[in-house]
């Protein structure tokens, strides 16, 4: 906590595969707490069939690469690191975080987990004393098309509250609402109350800019993009919050990117759908309560945020396979590029057709036409310089899915079009398709089920 | 009054959950704000977006940030797991959005967005020889 008693928290990481280079501008600058954000929505598909394959996993595997940047400052009492890394194997992980600290010769840090948010094991009993409806169509769980595979509840602050109020200095969850990891420090050092509404909403607006890493500093902006200060140095948010939840967006100096009303407010709508009512598990908040100035020099202050109780049920995600899919492009060039390639696009589907493959969706882009815009884009009779046709299509299983790739490789000298020519090196592996299946579940099914668990390395 | 592309006055970005995409458009002022909440409703946008978006347009206002947001259903051609379009999380959607053609005011008329200076970006590809 610094000496006007805000704390200093940063976002040092946006998704599984980010940069753990992050890391030391963000503890270069004196940071509280470095909280890691690993898990997209697919996230836990990908971590799912790690742990098939071996029981251990199951956790994001460039944890320990963040761990070795970082815990010198934890070690040290300066810092701590709070991330949902766990993916569907929070314990495994701590394992992990035990050893890399181990390797680096400290011991004596107390490692958390946060367990529950995995519904999987209880799945059959939650289906039983729940819909669990389809958010969006309404679909019962009686109507799922496939197993599910992985049903995880987005939990709140209060389990990461709680580890630190036991004394961690790593907390790693599994699932769990990104702007929690945020808003969890300030619970436990300000001493907010779970009724204090507008101060929980001023944490989880705050957790909100700080979980994409690098798209409130600069990154993904439009308008004048190409201003931004040495874009291949973005740098990541650090956010500095008061005990009256009064914040103050800003980098690492010795970086490159940009801190301004705009970058910050290009965050604020980013995946949201009403910003009055932001729906988080500890409060909603609303983001058009709040009031952005930009004190210049990559600094945004913000004020005057405001919440409402929380809803009685956490959002859920399950996932379900849906089929294979399988891809394949050609290229082809002035004259007569979009025709071209039209027609040879029309040929493969046609040969594919012929061949007796079965195909259960396609999927025809022309990139440099509007495969990107689709109807959005105005026709025009203007010839492009080239043209991609991309081809995609889904199949019940994988064997077809590969084999309908296949039957565009003939027409490298068998399509009537001139000058149709390959781009890339070959069609890609069939790939997995998963359908998700996102529902409610009532806290009340969930919170009985959550551990903290601490201990020491 | 003027016809003028959304892009020669607002900013954007688009975000995904699940099949859903949220596309935010950022006014350059408020003059520009006020032009856009009267001009670009969620049926203009519905019609824009065509057989990309299945489902229905919602629009909501953040006065504060000078922005619409438009929550669109049905918009990732399943979803980004399960679609087969390759932008499959939508990320394009916003600048296809700011294509859109609004009326606006004789005072808005000679709006135009700034063109990219990227000289840093081919100082740096000449680099590479």
């Amino acid at each position: 906590m610094s000496s006007n008693g805000s704390v200093r928290i940063a976002g040092g990481q946006g998704f599984y595969g980010d940069t753990p280079r992050s890391v030391e501008g963000l503890l270069a600058e004196g940071i509280d707490y470095l909280c890691l954000e690993a898990l997209a929505e697919l996230t836990l598909a990908i971590l799912q069939k790690d742990r098939q394959k071996d029981e251990a996993r199951g956790f994001t595997k460039d944890l320990p690469a963040y761990l070795a940047a970082a815990l010198p400052e934890v070690a040290a009492g300066r810092t701590k690191i709070i991330t949902n890394a766990g993916g569907i194997n929070p314990t495994g992980a701590a394992r992990v975080a035990s050893e890399t600290a181990k390797q680096m010769g400290m011991h004596g840090l107390k490692i958390a987990t946060v367990l529950g948010d995995d519904l999987m094991p209880r799945i059959d009993e939650l289906a039983g004393a729940t819909a669990l409806a389809h958010l969006d169509s309404g679909a019962r769980f009686a109507d799922f098309p496939e197993p599910a595979l992985f049903a995880a509840a987005y939990l709140g602050a209060r389990p990461i509250v709680e580890a630190l109020d036991r004394g961690a200095d790593i907390v790693i969850t599994g699932r769990c609402a990104d702007a929690a990891l945020f808003l969890a420090p300030l619970v436990h050092e300000h001493g907010w109350a779970w009724d204090d509404w507008d101060h929980l909403a001023a944490g989880t607006l705050v957790g909100h800019l700080l979980e994409c890493s690098g798209q409130t500093a600069g990154g993904n902006l439009s308008r004048d993009w190409w201003t931004v200060p040495h874009p291949w140095d973005l740098p990541y948010p650090i956010a500095e919050v008061d005990a009256d939840g009064v914040a103050v967006i800003s980098k690492p100096k010795a970086s490159g990117g940009r801190v301004s009303f705009d970058t910050v407010r290009h965050q604020l709508l980013y995946e949201v759908h009403d910003p009055a009512r932001y729906l988080s598990p500890d409060v909603v908040a609303d983001f058009t309560s709040a009031t952005f100035s930009d004190e210049g020099d990559d600094r945004v202050r913000i004020t005057g945020v405001r919440g409402a109780p929380a809803t009685d049920t956490y959002k859920t995600l399950l996932a379900h396979h849906v089929g294979w899919a399988g891809e394949t492009r050609v290229a082809f060039s002035w004259p007569e590029a979009r025709e071209k390639a039209t027609a040879a696009a029309a040929i493969f589907a046609q040969r594919v057709t012929e061949s007796g493959l079965s195909v259960d969706e396609w999927c025809v882009e022309l990139w440099g036409v509007d495969a990107l815009g689709g109807p959005t884009v105005p026709a025009t009779d203007a010839e492009p310089a080239e043209v991609v046709a991309r081809v995609a299509w889904r199949c019940a299983d994988q064997a077809t899915a590969g084999l309908v790739g296949r039957e565009m490789v003939p027409l490298t000298l068998g399509a009537p079009p001139a000058g149709m020519t390959g781009i890339g090196r070959g069609a890609a592996r069939p790939t997995e398709l998963l359908g998700i299946w996102p529902t409610l579940v009532e806290k009340s099914l969930v919170d009985s089920h959550v551990v903290v668990a601490v201990e020491t390395s | 009054m003027t016809r003028l592309r959304l892009h020669e006055l607002c900013g954007y970005r688009a975000g995904d959950k699940g099949d859903i995409s949220n596309v935010a458009l950022f006014a350059d002022d408020a003059e520009v704000y006020d032009v856009i909440v009267a001009e670009v409703t969620a049926e203009r946008v519905k019609e824009h977006f065509g057989a990309f978006v299945t489902g229905s347009v919602i629009r909501y206002e953040a006065a504060n940030v000078l922005a619409l947001n438009f929550v669109m259903h049905g918009a990732l051609g399943g979803g980004g797991p399960r679609t087969l379009r390759s932008d499959s999380l939508g990320k394009s959607l916003g600048g296809a959005l700011v294509r859109l053609e609004i009326e606006v005011p004789e005072a808005l008329a000679e709006r135009r967005a700034p063109r990219p200076d990227i000289g840093w970006a081919k100082a740096i590809l000449e680099g590479l020889g």
